[in-house]
C-alpha cells in the first residue's frame, strides 16, 4: 500500500480548511518562484520524466502534451484550459480536488501555464458543481491577494491570470474541443482534428486542455522530482492514482493510491470490500462508464493501470470502480449507460445521433428478453459501426459498455429472450 | 399548470447582477463577449425564478450583441436552463447506474410520493419540479439529489422523505452524507489512509 508520505490529496476528504494557510502547511505554494525561475524546459522535462499519463481518460503523456505548444508567441496568446467538466459515470475525485485541495490546482495552473507560455487559464467547470466552483473562487482570490498568481506571479514578473468558468449541464462538453467551444459562448460540440488544440484551440489560439487532477499533481512533482514519481507504479503507469470505488461495496469512498494496485487490494482495503464477500461479485467497470466491463475471474487478478487493463481488452479510464455484486440485472446496468449517451450525444454525427438512440431502445427490449436471438449480432454489428467512425469518442463510449456486456454475459441476454419466449407461449 | 410567472413579459439585470455581469466580461478578451452568453444566462434564470424566458434571452442577446438564435442555442443545448417555468424548489435526482446501483429507484420512488408529481412536472402549488438527471458526479456518495448549491449524499427512502419533509418546512436540509456518520467522501468507518492527517482537524472547511 503507498505510504502516506508519498501522498500528494492528503486534504482529499476536506478535514482540514481548504485556504491557503491551511494550503501552505500542506506543503503548497512551496518554493513555487524556485520552480518557475528553473525555466519552462526544466519544467517539461521534470514532467516527461515522472512518466505522468493524463488522468481525463486517454492517458496522454503530459510532459509530452505541453511539448507540444508552440515555443515562441507569434503574436497569439497561449492558453491553459482545465477540464473540470467531470461528468463520466462513476467518476467524482476532480470535485473533491476544488473543494477541499484547490490551491493544489492553482499551484498547478500557474506552473502548466508558465511552461507554456500562456498568459491565462480558464477553468472549466461543470455547472452542476456550485459550491465547488465557489470554493474555487474564493481561493483564487486568496492567490491573487498574497501575489502568487496575477501581475508578478510569485514575484517572478511573470503575468498570469485564472478564471472560472461554470458549465450549464452537457456531459459532451468533457471532450476537449466541446469544451473550447462552449467557452467561447457556443453549443458544446466537438470539432474535427486536426488542427490540434496546440495550434488552434481556445479563440483560435494555441491551447492545452489538461484534467484537473493532472494539473494538480505537477506541482508536488516538481517538488519532489519527476524521479520520485516515476519510482511508484510501474514502467509507463506511474505515480499516484485518485480511485473512486463506487456500487456495491460495504464502504464506497475516494482514495488516493498507487498505481497498478490490484484491483481486489483495492476493494478490500479500503472499501471494505464487495457487498457480501469477493465472491459475492458479479462484475465490475473498472474505468468509469465508458470501458468494457470485466467478469469476476478478471478481476481476482488484475492490476490497475493503463496497459494492465488495456491488456484485458477495457481500460482504465478515469479510474472510476463500479461494482456489481450477483444481485445486479446487469443488463439493465449497460441499459441504463445507454440511455445516458443517447442523452448526451451532441447530434452532429449521424452514426453516433442515430446511433446511440437505436442502441438504448434495443437494449431496453434485451433487458426483458423481448428480443430476437438474432438481434444480438445485429446490435454488435451497429457498435462496430459506430465505433472509430465519428467526430468525437462518444461514439466509442457508447458502443464498448454493450460489446463488454456481450463479451462476458451473452448466455444471460440469451437466456432471457429464450425466456420470455417461453412465456408467451405458455400464455 | 398554476403558477405565477413573474417576470415573464419583460426582463432586466437588478443593479446588483449588472455590476456582476461586468465582472464576468472582465474574464474574457474584450472582443469575444459572446464566452460571457452561459455565466450570463445562469445568472438570469436564477433573478428570473428559476428559468430562460424569450425575454430573457432577448435581453442577452442585447446584451452581447449576438444574434437571437445563437443564445436561443445555447439556452436549449445545455441541459440546466429550464425553458418554462419551474417551482420555487428544484429537485434533481440522479438516477445514472452508479447512483441505480445503490438505490436510487427508491429515492425516486419516495420524491414522486412525496410530492406526488413526476420527472419534469411541477406542484400545482408552484413550490416543487422533480427532476431526473445524469450522473451528478459524486458516484461514491450515491444515490445523490442537487438542490440548490449543494449535493444531498448516501440518500435511501427514509431520510429522502425527510428532506423533502424539511424543505416543505421551510428549512435549509444540511448537505452531504445523509444516512451514515461518514465523512464526505472517505469510507464510512472513518479513512483508511493519512489516518493521522485527517485526526488532526484543523479548522474544517
Ligand atoms: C465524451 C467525452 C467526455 C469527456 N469528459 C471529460 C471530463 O469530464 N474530464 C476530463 O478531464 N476529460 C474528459 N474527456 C477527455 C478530454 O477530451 C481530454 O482528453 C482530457 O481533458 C485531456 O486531459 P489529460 O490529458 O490531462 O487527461 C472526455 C472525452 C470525451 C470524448
Ligand atoms: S460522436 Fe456523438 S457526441 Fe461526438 S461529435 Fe459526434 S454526435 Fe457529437
Ligand atoms: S451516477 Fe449519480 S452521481 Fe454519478
Amino acid at each position: 500500500m503507498l505510504a502516506d508520505k508519498d501522498r500528494i490529496f492528503t486534504n482529499l476528504y476536506g478535514y482540514q480548511s481548504y485556504g491557503l494557510e491551511a494550503a501552505r502547511k500542506r506543503g503548497d505554494w512551496d518554493g513555487t518562484k524556485e520552480i518557475l525561475d528553473k525555466g519552462e524546459d526544466w519544467i517539461i522535462d521534470e514532467m516527461k520524466a515522472s512518466g505522468l499519463r493524463g488522468r481525463g481518460g486517454a492517458g496522454f503523456p503530459t510532459g509530452l502534451k505541453w511539448s507540444f505548444m508552440p515555443k515562441q508567441l507569434d503574436g497569439r496568446p497561449h492558453y491553459l484550459v482545465v477540464n473540470a467538466d467531470e461528468g463520466e459515470p462513476g467518476t467524482c475525485k476532480d470535485r473533491e480536488i476544488m473543494r477541499h485541495d484547490p490551491h493544489k490546482l492553482i499551484e498547478g495552473c500557474l506552473v502548466a501555464g508558465f511552461a507554456m507560455r500562456a498568459c491565462a487559464a480558464y477553468i472549466y467547470i461543470r455547472g452542476e458543481f456550485v459550491h465547488e466552483a465557489d470554493v474555487l473562487d474564493a481561493a483564487i482570490e486568496e492567490a491573487y491577494a498574497a501575489g502568487l498568481i496575477g501581475e508578478n506571479s510569485c514575484g517572478t514578473g511573470y503575468k498570469f491570470d485564472i478564471y472560472v468558468h461554470r458549465g450549464a449541464g452537457a456531459y459532451i462538453c468533457g471532450e476537449e474541443t466541446a469544451l473550447i467551444e462552449s467557452l467561447e459562448g457556443k453549443k458544446g460540440q466537438p470539432r474535427l482534428k486536426p488542427p490540434f488544440p496546440a495550434n488552434v484551440g481556445l479563440y483560435g489560439c494555441p491551447t492545452t486542455v489538461n484534467n484537473v487532477e493532472s494539473i494538480a499533481v505537477a506541482p508536488t512533482i516538481l517538488r519532489r522530482g519527476g524521479s520520485w514519481f516515476a519510482g511508484l507504479g510501474r514502467e509507463n503507469n506511474t505515480g499516484t492514482k485518485l480511485f473512486c470505488i463506487s456500487g456495491h461495496v460495504n464502504n464506497p469512498c475516494n482514495v488516493e493510491e498507487e498505481m497498478g494496485i490490484p484491483l481486489k487490494e483495492l476493494i478490500e482495503k479500503h472499501a471494505g470490500g464487495v457487498r457480501g464477500g469477493w465472491d459475492n461479485l458479479l462484475a465490475i467497470i473498472p474505468g468509469g462508464s465508458s470501458v468494457h466491463m470485466l467478469p469476476k475471474s478478471i478481476c481476482d487478478t488484475v492490476l490497475m493501470d493503463f496497459d494492465s487493463l488495456k491488456a484485458e481488452g477495457t481500460g482504465l479510464g478515469t479510474a472510476a470502480v463500479i461494482v456489481m455484486d450477483k444481485s445486479t440485472d446487469i443488463v439493465k446496468a449497460i441499459a441504463r449507460l445507454s440511455a445516458f449517451y443517447q442523452h448526451e450525444s451532441c447530434g452532429q454525427c449521424t452514426p453516433c445521433r442515430e446511433g446511440t438512440g437505436w442502441m438504448a431502445r434495443i437494449m431496453n427490449r434485451m433487458v426483458t428478453g423481448e428480443a430476437e436471438l438474432s438481434e444480438i449480432d445485429l446490435l454488435l454489428d451497429v457498435t462496430k459501426k459506430i465505433e472509430g467512425h465519428t467526430i468525437c469518442a462518444l461514439g466509442d463510449a457508447a458502443a464498448w459498455p454493450i460489446q463488454g456486456l456481450f463479451r462476458h454475459f451473452r448466455p444471460e441476454v440469451e437466456r432471457r429472450i429464450l425466456d420470455y419466449k417461453k412465456s408467451r407461449t405458455a400464455a | 399548470m398554476n403558477i405565477s410567472v413573474r417576470n415573464a413579459e419583460s426582463f432586466v439585470f437588478s443593479p446588483e447582477n449588472m455590476e456582476w455581469a461586468e465582472g464576468q466580461f472582465a474574464k474574457y478578451p474584450s472582443d469575444r463577449k459572446q464566452s460571457a452568453v452561459m455565466p450570463l444566462l445562469t445568472r438570469a434564470q436564477e433573478q428570473n425564478n428559476g428559468w430562460v424566458s424569450v425575454p430573457v434571452m432577448e435581453y442577452i442577446a442585447d446584451m452581447l450583441e449576438m444574434p437571437y438564435i445563437r443564445v436561443q442555442e445555447v439556452a436549449t443545448f445545455y441541459t440546466m436552463y429550464n425553458l418554462k417555468p419551474v417551482g420555487r424548489h428544484v429537485i434533481e435526482v440522479c438516477t445514472t447506474t452508479p447512483c441505480w446501483l445503490r438505490g436510487s429507484d427508491d429515492v425516486v420512488t419516495a420524491c414522486k410520493q412525496e410530492l406526488g408529481i413526476g420527472f419534469g412536472e411541477t406542484t400545482e402549488d408552484g413550490e416543487f419540479t422533480l427532476l431526473e438527471v445524469e450522473c451528478a458526479g459524486a458516484c461514491v456518495n450515491a444515490p445523490v439529489i442537487a438542490y440548490r448549491k449543494e449535493y444531498y449524499e448516501d440518500l435511501d427512502d427514509r431520510s429522502t422523505r425527510k428532506f423533502i419533509k424539511a424543505i416543505k418546512n421551510g428549512d435549509v436540509p444540511v448537505s452531504g452524507p445523509q444516512t451514515t456518520d461518514r465523512h464526505k467522501s472517505a469510507p464510512r468507518g472513518g479513512p483508511t489512509t493519512l489516518k493521522e492527517f485527517c485526526a488532526a482537524q484543523g479548522g474544517q472547511e
